[in-house]
């Protein structure tokens, strides 16, 4: 526990110390990465669509799709 | 709950930069399945709209109209036809670079009722080039048999969610996600059976009723990455594991290429691998009745892999410019699966009790939707 306590203390210093840390794309370099080509769910209709096929024949289920979220590109 | 402290902690230390609402779009879906015996169509529909600048509704509409004589249907039941309809709604709401997102669902069958909600929160970070995100689920199922008034059984889900996705350079995404779900209640299918080894029966063999722990826990971690080429395409890759505490490990790989093509056209090939080994009370022949305490015939529970391609085609037959914009594609997606098992033997091919072949099946999925933007 106490290593665990470490880590996740040094991960919210390391974030809250980055104030100072400038971030490593300007917005004019996001251009590709807002390209529908980099979309983790560019149809998110067919993609749950398709979980829901394998999800309903194999054990495993849990984290399909991108619940992380955007992509930082807009 | 050391880990959600941990989150909680990193959001709270984040920078600001405002976020986005989901775009406004419509789709409307036909999918079709076939293999195994099993066909499965209906529609999809799902429509997102802003409401004003901080808050966007959605709602989804779902249905499979089933028509099954799948391998367990014909070894101890009869061919049916039922239809499952869900439908969805929900709302996201942002505030600066947060997005809080609420989802409600709600599933109805003949014998299966199933209700969840969702809640996420969303966290932009370092300008917008780290997304973090925590979700939690609930559900709630209600299970009856068909033919029998007197069962009833329930279910309760919970799932816990954490996501990652970064922005490592102007070509190259990364996502990590991590989901625990645990369950209690009823979970097995009332009507799927066992086999055991029973010399007074003229098969060999005789059957008795599934029976399953009450509980299940899992854990699933998925990376997934993107990489744009130096000309208009982007590779995929993306890797999930999978473990429960009925002793099942799954993996799954997923390989992708998407290319543009002249404006207006896109392709999206890729090619996905599943494994997973078999549960700890899986057996396909049990060696004499209620031979232990929880005993599964399920093939989905046994050991099998799976693979096959994706091949979707994407044309953009409307791409209207000016004050109100409007767009629109229309797509075809093609999925072939094979599955083959390790220990799911099919007792209709015949042979020595215990000796018969393995099972194996092909499937094929098509999806053919219209996606509307505005």
């Amino acid at each position: 526990m106490r290593a665990w306590t470490a880590a996740i203390l040094a991960g919210a210093l390391l974030l809250s110390g980055c104030t100072g840390i400038e971030p490593w794309l300007k917005p004019y370099e996001r251009d590709r990465l807002a390209d529908p080509v980099m979309s983790f769910d560019r149809d998110p209709v067919s993609t749950s669509y398709l979980d829901h096929v394998h999800e309903a024949r194999e054990a495993s289920r849990g984290a399909a799709g991108s619940a992380g979220g955007g992509c930082g590109c807009n | 709950m050391m880990w959600r402290t941990g989150i909680v902690l990193i959001i709270a230390a984040g920078m600001v930069e405002a976020g986005v609402l989901p775009e406004e779009r419509a789709d409307a879906l036909y999918h079709y399945y076939d293999g195994g015996g099993v066909e499965i169509d209906g529609p999809s529909l799902l429509v997102r709209k802003s409401v004003n600048e901080k808050v966007s509704v959605s709602a989804s509409y779902y249905v499979d109209s089933i028509s099954s004589a799948s391998i367990d249907v014909v070894t101890t039941a009869s061919k049916y036809s039922e239809e499952r309809t869900q439908w969805g709604a929900g709302v996201d709401y942002l505030h600066e670079d947060t997005t809080m997102s609420l989802g409600f669902s709600s599933s109805d069958e003949n014998d299966y009722q199933a209700d969840t909600l969702n809640f996420a929160i969303s966290q932009d970070v370092f300008n917008g080039l780290t997304t973090v995100t925590l979700g939690y689920g609930s559900g709630s199922d209600d299970v009856s048999k068909r033919g029998d008034t007197d069962f009833s059984g329930e279910i309760d889900r919970h799932a816990y969610r954490v996501g990652l996705t970064q922005v490592l350079t102007r070509n190259l995404l990364m996502s990590l996600n991590y989901e625990a779900i645990a369950d209690e209640g009823y979970l097995n299918n009332p009507y799927r059976q066992v086999r055991y080894v029973d010399a007074g029966q003229a098969s060999g063999y005789g059957w008795q009723g599934e029976i399953y722990p009450n509980t299940r826990a899992s854990n699933a971690v998925a990376i997934r990455a993107r990489w744009h080429l130096p000309y208009r395409a982007a590779l995929s890759g993306g890797y999930r594991f999978f473990t429960d505490d009925w002793g099942i490990d799954g993996h799954t790989l997923e390989l992708g290429y998407v290319q543009p093509w002249r404006d207006r056209w896109m392709i999206d090939v890729r090619y996905r691998y599943y494994s997973q080994n078999s549960a700890d009370f899986f057996s396909d022949l049990f060696p004499y009745a209620d031979a232990q305490n929880y005993l599964a015939r399920d093939k989905e529970l046994s050991k099998f892999q799976s693979h096959g391609p994706h091949l979707g085609v994407s044309y953009t037959w409307l791409d209207q410019a000016g004050d109100r914009p409007l767009r629109s594609t229309v797509n075809l997606v093609f999925n072939h699966y094979s599955y083959s098992y390790d220990e799911f033997r099919d007792v209709s091919s015949g042979g020595a009790v215990g000796a018969e072949a393995l099972y194996d099946f092909d499937a094929n999925v098509l999806q053919l939707f219209i996606s509307v933007w505005w």
